[in-house]
């Protein structure tokens, strides 16, 4: 493999963390406040189409977004209410979730556009144009750096880097402010947070509110910046592959970073080469689809360190009387 | 909080959280203009009015009675198997490996091996989840919907690269010899006055899943095993106070959830398709969750929830034909029920419970 290639794959594998880091991060903000989010998938998904939707409609990405985040801060809301106001399950709450936004964007999608379940195809203003960093042009001859520089870092859309700053953002938030506190030990023992007088309801719905928003952020990237429009079912399962990178980060943000970037990489791999040839022994891309399953089930068994969830995560708080 | 009676509980809550979830459908109907009333209609005609249709409903509802029961003999014990999908996925590859692999003379001989095989399979796939859970406490819910999509992965190489015949295009099995095909209900029921049924795929494996109901009801409530796996899920500590092993409990509550989700693969491969395909299961398994909530995790429940499934899905196909309403009214209609019966069920419980205490107070 040559450098050009390298970067190309590597260039990829950005496009495609990106989603993942935002839901991730998204599922970073709600189980640490102690609310098991399993709907990534759902709000990705229902962002992914409400974005397309508008989009194409007003030829305007910005509007597009807009409406991808409301949507899928609402989906975030029922969540809160089921299983906050409510004290639901947790669990089975995401699986609706993830159902509802199935069929709805389905039959909207066939109500307003009549194309099967699919946006028309985003043009112009409709998608997130790529950006250009400073100097790339001027940079790019430079052997070695030049290209990682031209072809690597610069040349994405805004939401891509948006992502990225969302990590070092995410972990000042939980680690150096003072809701980022109560939020985390509203996760560990609510029991402790009630009694300091801070309201366990109203923190857990912010946690699921920003959940929602950044779910919103990467289905929205989904439709109008990996791809032009949305198509049924087109998260493919990127919810459950955040969830996955979120154990595998072991709930810290830095740790999500990487996670994504691997499960990532392995997608650009799977997406370029359809069978891998190992002199004699070939990966079938079967292999490589499942392979950030297996790892996280690798995970889950503790093998590799063992995952600690945040305490209260999936209990419903009571207060007692 | 104030207690319901019983019939209230089991009968009066899942009612109403259905009407919700129909009331809020008729909304979506009407949302995306067209009227609820006549797509009801249609349902009905389509499912249930014409033999054709009730054959249709039954082969859908078969195989939501064996996701089903997976779902709610895995809540007895307090876990929530996600992984129905993929573990019916499995059971029909048992099912093709016994009816490609090896000579059957008799149709009925056929039906219980690959019935055993397809429960194998399926409980198999259920081990690994059960067993990490069970010994090294990993989270049941996240591995089983993680082999949901190893088993999809390894299906589809096992159909593309394995089993599927040369020179076929779409990735499938060959399929299976003439003697292995089950009875549908046209060739049990039709007659030459009366053609019954006519080319719905509805078939002997229903009678399979009411068998497996009235099974399940005995080990739930008749057995030493189904005291256990209902002990674990009521406490743990109590169970293993009463010298109940959790591990053990757990792993065989799941091996026996796996085992029924497999059986639908008998459905799908053996009684429909009469080949394995790569999407037979079609979030069957999936639907078993909203049946086992619906059905309130007892079998008779879970079956006529999963008539009411069969019916709205058949119901659905007909919709689909006849107007611009999608298929995927069904998923939504799923959702809201898995939302209400499942999620929120506190929301329609409590104003119940005040209600009912209201009228104690009163006599």
């Amino acid at each position: 493999m040559d450098y050009a290639t390298l970067l190309q794959v590597l260039d990829s594998t950005v496009r495609l963390a990106t989603p993942l880091l935002l839901a991730c991060l998204a599922g970073l903000f709600s189980e640490r406040a102690g609310v098991i989010d399993i709907g990534l998938e759902g709000k990705m998904l229902i962002a992914a189409f409400f974005s397309a939707a508008i989009a194409a409609a007003t030829g305007s990405v910005w509007l597009g977004l807009l409406a991808g985040l409301v949507s899928s801060v609402i989906l975030s809301l029922v969540h809160g209410l089921a299983s906050i106001t409510f004290r639901g399950n947790q669990l089975i709450s995401g699986v609706a979730i993830n159902f509802l936004a199935a069929g709805l964007t389905v039959l909207i999608a066939q109500d307003w556009f009549g194309q099967g379940g699919r946006t028309p195809s985003l043009v112009g203003g409709g998608r997130w144009g790529d950006i250009t960093l400073p100097f790339a042009e001027t940079l790019a001859p430079v052997p070695i750096l030049g290209p990682f520089y031209a072809e690597l870092l610069s040349g994405h859309s805004i939401l891509v880097y948006v992502g990225l700053l969302m990590v070092p953002l995410t972990w000042w938030v939980l680690f150096r402010t003072r809701f980022g506190l109560r939020l985390r030990a509203v996760g560990e023992a609510p029991e402790a947070v009630d009694t300091a007088g801070v309201s366990v309801t109203g923190l857990r719905y912010a946690a699921v509110a920003i959940c929602g928003l950044l779910c919103g952020l990467a289905g929205s990237y989904l439709a109008t910046g990996l791809q032009a429009g949305f198509v049924r079912e087109m998260t493919a399962g990127r919810g459950y592959i955040a969830l996955a990178a979120l154990i595998f980060a072991k709930w810290r943000p830095w740790h999500a970073l990487g996670a994504c970037l691997l499960f990532g990489l392995l997608q650009a791999v799977a997406l370029r080469y359809q069978n891998i040839d190992l002199g004699g022994l070939t990966i079938p891309v079967q292999l490589m689809d499942a392979l950030p399953y297996i790892l996280t089930v690798v995970i889950l068994a503790g093998f590799v360190g063992k995952a600690i969830p945040p305490r209260a995560g999936g209990e419903p708080y009571v207060k007692e009387r | 909080m104030d207690k319901l009676p019983p019939w209230a509980d089991a009968v009066l809550v899942p009612l109403i959280s259905l009407l919700l979830a129909a009331a809020l459908s008729a909304l979506v109907i009407l949302g995306i203009g067209e009227n609820p009333v006549e797509a009801f209609r249609l349902m009905v005609e389509g499912a249930l009015l014409r033999s054709a249709g009730w054959g249709y409903t039954l082969y859908y509802a078969t195989n939501f009675i064996f996701t089903g029961l997976a779902v709610a003999v895995a809540f007895h014990a307090r876990l929530f198997n996600i992984g129905g999908e993929g573990q019916a996925m499995i059971g029909g590859l048992g099912v093709a490996v016994i009816c490609l692999y090896l000579p059957w003379p008799h149709w009925t001989l056929a039906l219980v091996a690959a019935s055993a095989s397809a429960a194998v399979f399926g409980a198999a796939w259920a081990f690994i989840p059960a067993y990490l859970q069970a010994r090294r406490g990993s989270h049941i819910v996240i591995t089983t919907i993680m082999f949901n999509f190893i088993a999809a992965a390894l299906l589809n190489y096992l159909l593309v690269n394995v089993m599927k015949p040369p020179g076929q295009q779409d990735p499938a099995t060959a399929v299976f010899p003439a003697s292995t095909h089950l009875p549908t209900f046209q060739d049990m029921f039709a007659t030459e006055a009366m053609p019954l049924f006519r080319g719905s795929p509805g078939n002997v494996t229903f009678f399979l899943a009411i068998a497996a109901c009235v099974l399940v009801w005995l080990l739930i409530w008749r057995t030493r095993l189904g005291y256990e796996i209902r002990a674990l899920g009521h406490s743990e500590s109590a169970a293993r106070y009463a010298g109940i092993s959790p591990v053990r409990t757990i792993v065989v509550a799941m091996l026996i959830s796996g085992g029924l989700a497999g059986l639908m693969g008998v459905n799908t491969a053996m009684g429909e398709a009469e080949r394995l395909t790569m999407n037979a299961t079609e979030g069957a398994g999936f639907i078993g969750i909203a049946v086992a909530l619906m059905g309130r995790n007892h079998p008779m429940g879970v079956f006529l929830a999963a008539i009411l499934f069969g019916f709205l899905y058949q119901g659905g196909a007909e919709l689909a034909l006849w107007t611009n309403i999608p298929r995927e009214l069904i998923v939504v209609i799923q959702a809201l029920v898995i939302l209400f019966t499942g999620a929120l069920d506190n929301m329609v419980r409590a104003p119940l419970a005040r209600l009912f205490a209201a009228r104690r107070r009163a006599t």
